[in-house]
């Protein structure tokens, strides 16, 4: 956690590492906020100056995501995971301990430099948390004993390396296997396919198979590879999406842990498809304890020339793979976003056409695809189509892999056949007594009880695999007011709509949550919602207002009991708004108050 | 036969590549728009431009014209959309149109009150900004930038100069100016860039020239923008 070395010679030595190209000045950022704990005017002059770059697109990528910092964060870095389901096991009041323990405010950093404490978006510990991240190293299980221990271990300055090895320990957690995970896959056996069934012949097998995107959009992955194949150039590229950003889910976490040599299988037998030499795997930050397992895992298949030139003896077949990290976008698993910041960029989704497969990566074919999909395509490859459409429905062939989380007795990792209903995966995880199961994350459906006969597929529920249980103690509203407030954070602020939009909702619901709204407020919140659906850049913003278009729609009740019989109701506290008048005059007497708010 | 596409019952002729707003514009059909200039890369960031394409919304500046499709408008609903569009522009920065020297000459407020706009009835967010005067010539009001980009791209594109960034994220995006101090006056901006002439909005306004055209004979005082156009297009005949 010291370090003697200038930022000119760090910076240097980053900026050589990364062969001074442009394209990787994220990494390059990420490098120097992990080593002096923020990216100083000094580095941004440096990097500027070494890659010709605008000092003001530089501190823009800075600007944009959630780790890089141009102000120097404590030397711990704390942040506690903030997904609901986090906050019903208790992160918010172990935020409150552990600030009062070291003496921080959240938000803040500490005036001594040695810590900084704060909230993140979910960090994928979904079923072993309250999780935090301390300098982007995931902890686990949090409780008042480990954050007591956490806090000792800070005023005590204890390397991280350090640390008792238990408190970073991420469970697999895998609760029910079936097509995918009860399989073997041998080594080198798709990659082989390819090599000696030709490209031709896999495509066939996969369009049979009927595989579609796991991330949650659903495309077909054979299309999508031969858009890319058809595509004329000369270098074509595969991007594994593994920035599982989704609230709630965590099955990409496990298949990375547990079966990252499946997933290298896949990307490589792409890659012999559509005739591609380079590739990616985006990691999202809050996944850095995988990284140096996946470095050597790609080493291990390198040394057995599944990966590098001339893969299995075969001319002309060459490619790897490199690892790139995400810096805490949630947008950057939207895919045209995830090349943006690939290429060191703002991470903002692209204008489409042109579709990535067709210009993506530096303008080259790219195929992106989420790890889910490539493992699938690696099986099927080996195992044929017949095979993978034993499971699942018509439309949704073959099996999910399901994050559960929230109210249930066996939060996990659960691999069902598609077309599995609600009912059946709660009862699965035991889960009891529930009022509720958020599924595909905050941007996907509150669903109640009374349509717990509905299916996960792609024609009912369709999901990129997160299922947030709430049981009947819950509050909804606070679920909904956590989701809109994650919308507020991670909106990337390109378009109108979902830039004001989501923050005038979230004005709005608070205005709900304190009590002072009218079912007028419901109407505009649906008014606005319903324009950020039609109207938005992308995804996100289309998606941002569900939290509350859904469950005006389908929990009327949670809002019912907050709303006030009036007309109207203004929509700021008139007290709160002479705060700054207060402040000026230095009075807090009760003739400076408004009682009421001036309701 | 040529390729066309109908918008509100009008046949449009279009050339292979051109976007809806294209063809729109070529044949005088005018459609709202904050971000688009036909001089620069299409953008689609304020989304005011929203049509429905056979049924489905897009912005016209982004979305290729089709052979045959039925493009809508001036509907009630995509007008009220805008509205809301509008109000969200308005309410997101601290715009004071009577106090401003674009007022008449501001292609938000002519868009508004082409779409029917009367107040901003949303949440104001009231942001507190700055005004970089730190330029000779020219003056930053960051209050009135509605994030449209186009100084981004004409300094980028056009004067090959990168004097402006966009930086932060979601409601905290902002525009920033590329100089070490972040002022304008440290920049290498000047006042003959084509960045320095193609604001929409009262956000970069040239220096020492205060209402040399009386309210009321201002450009969009006299005719609405469906018929006048954008007021960077006509900013020399304007403005001299």
């Amino acid at each position: 956690m010291t370090h003697q070395a200038s930022v000119e010679d760090v910076t240097a030595d980053l900026l050589r590492q990364w062969s001074h190209d442009p394209f990787n000045l994220l990494q390059i950022l990420i490098a120097v906020q992990q080593a002096f704990h923020h990216i100083s005017s000094a580095a941004v002059d440096l990097i500027a100056d070494k890659l010709s770059l605008p000092r003001a697109n530089i501190e823009g990528v800075i600007g944009f995501y959630s780790f890089l910092h141009t102000q120097p964060r404590g030397l711990y870095d704390l942040l506690m995971s903030d997904n609901i389901v986090d906050q019903m096991s208790g992160s918010r009041e172990l935020v409150g301990m552990l600030a009062q323990r070291l003496g921080v405010e959240p938000g803040t950093t500490r005036e001594d430099g040695v810590v900084s404490l704060g909230y993140t978006s979910c960090t994928g510990m979904g079923d072993q948390g309250p999780a935090a991240l301390v300098n982007n190293r995931t902890l686990t299980l949090l409780t008042p004993q480990r954050c007591e221990q956490i806090a000792k271990l800070i005023e005590k300055r204890m390397l991280l390396e350090e640390w008792p090895q238990e408190l970073f320990a991420v469970g697999e957690n895998i609760q029910r296997r079936d097509l995918l995970l009860d399989n073997d896959l041998q080594q080198g056996a798709a990659i082989d396919a390819v090599v000696s069934r030709g490209a031709e012949q896999v495509l066939s097998e996969l369009e049979a198979s009927g595989l579609r995107g796991r991330g949650g959009a659903g495309f077909r992955t054979a299309l999508k590879w031969r858009f890319c194949r058809d595509a004329s150039a000369d270098e074509r590229v595969v991007v594994c999406n593994a920035d599982e950003g989704e609230p709630g889910t965590f099955k990409d976490r496990v298949l990375l842990q547990a079966y990252a040599d499946r997933l290298f299988e896949g990307m490589t037998l792409c890659a012999g498809v559509i005739g591609a030499s380079q590739g990616f795997l985006y990691l999202r930050a809050e996944y850095l304890y995988l990284l140096k397992e996946l470095q050597q895992e790609l080493q291990r298949r390198r040394d057995a020339n599944l990966l590098g030139d001339s893969i299995l003896g075969q001319a002309g077949f060459d490619f790897d793979i490199e690892i790139h990290l995400g810096a805490g976008a949630y947008i950057c698993g939207e895919e045209s976003a995830l090349i943006e910041s690939l290429e060191g960029k703002r991470g903002i989704p692209r204008i489409r056409p042109p579709f990535p497969v067709t210009e993506g990566y530096r303008g080259r074919p790219t195929v992106v695809n989420n790890v889910e999909t490539l493992i699938a395509a690696a099986m099927i490859a080996v195992y044929g189509a017949e095979w993978f459409r034993s499971r699942g429905t018509p439309d949704s062939a073959g099996t999910k892999l399901l994050s559960i989380s929230g109210d249930c007795k066996r939060p996990g990792v659960y691999e069902y056949p598609y077309g599995v209903s609600l009912e059946t995966i709660l009862r699965g995880c035991g889960a009891e007594d529930v009022q509720a199961v958020q599924v595909a994350g905050p941007a996907g459906q509150c669903v109640p009880p009374s349509e717990f006969d509905r299916s996960i597929a792609f024609e009912d529920l369709s999901t990129g695999g997160s299922l947030m249980v709430f049981g009947e103690q819950r509050d909804l509203l606070n679920a909904v007011e956590n989701f809109t407030d994650f919308f507020v954070h991670e909106s990337c602020g390109f378009c109108t709509p979902c830039r004001v939009g989501t923050t005038l909702l979230q004005k709005r619901l608070h205005k709900v949550v304190g009590g002072h709204a009218t079912s007028e407020d419901l109407a505009v919140m649906s008014k606005i919602g319903s324009l950020m659906r039609e109207s938005s850049h992308c995804g996100l913003g289309m998606t941002a207002a569900n939290p509350i278009l859904g469950s005006i729609e389908k929990f009327p009740e949670i809002y019912e009991a907050q709303l006030k019989s009036t007309g109207f109701e203004p929509a700021f506290d008139l007290d709160a708004a002479l705060e700054e008048a207060r402040q000026i005059s230095g009075r807090d007497d009760a003739g400076a108050h408004i009682e009421g708010g001036g309701v | 036969m040529s390729k066309h596409f109908v918008i509100d019952g009008q046949k449009i002729p279009f050339e292979e590549g051109e976007t809806v707003m294209d063809a729109a514009l070529a044949a005088g059909v005018y459609i709202p728009h904050l971000c688009h200039n036909p001089e620069f890369h299409p953008h689609g960031s304020c989304r005011l431009c929203i049509v429905t394409v056979n049924g489905r919304h897009a912005a016209a500046c982004i979305t290729p014209a089709a052979d045959n499709a039925v493009v809508e408008n001036n509907s009630d609903v995509l007008m009220a959309q805008r509205r809301t569009l509008l109000q969200m522009l308005f309410v997101e920065g601290n715009h004071q149109c009577p106090a401003c020297e674009k007022s008449g000459a501001c292609q938000l407020q002519a868009v508004a009150y082409y779409c029917g706009m009367l107040a901003p009835e949303l949440t104001h967010l009231y942001p507190v900004r700055d005004i970089d005067a730190s330029h000779p010539d020219v003056a930053i009001d960051f209050n009135r930038c509605i994030l449209c980009e186009l100084c981004v791209r004409a300094s980028r594109d056009v004067d090959g100069k990168d004097v402006f960034a966009i930086s932060g994220r979601g409601i905290g995006a902002h525009l920033a100016v590329n100089s070490k101090s972040g002022k304008l006056g440290d920049s290498l901006f000047d006042a003959g860039d084509k960045a320095a002439h193609v604001c929409p909005v009262g956000a970069i306004l040239q220096k020492h020239r205060g209402y040399d055209v009386p309210i009321g004979e201002r450009l969009y005082d006299l005719e609405p923008i469906s018929r006048v156009g954008d007021v960077a297009a006509l900013e020399e005949d304007y403005n001299g």
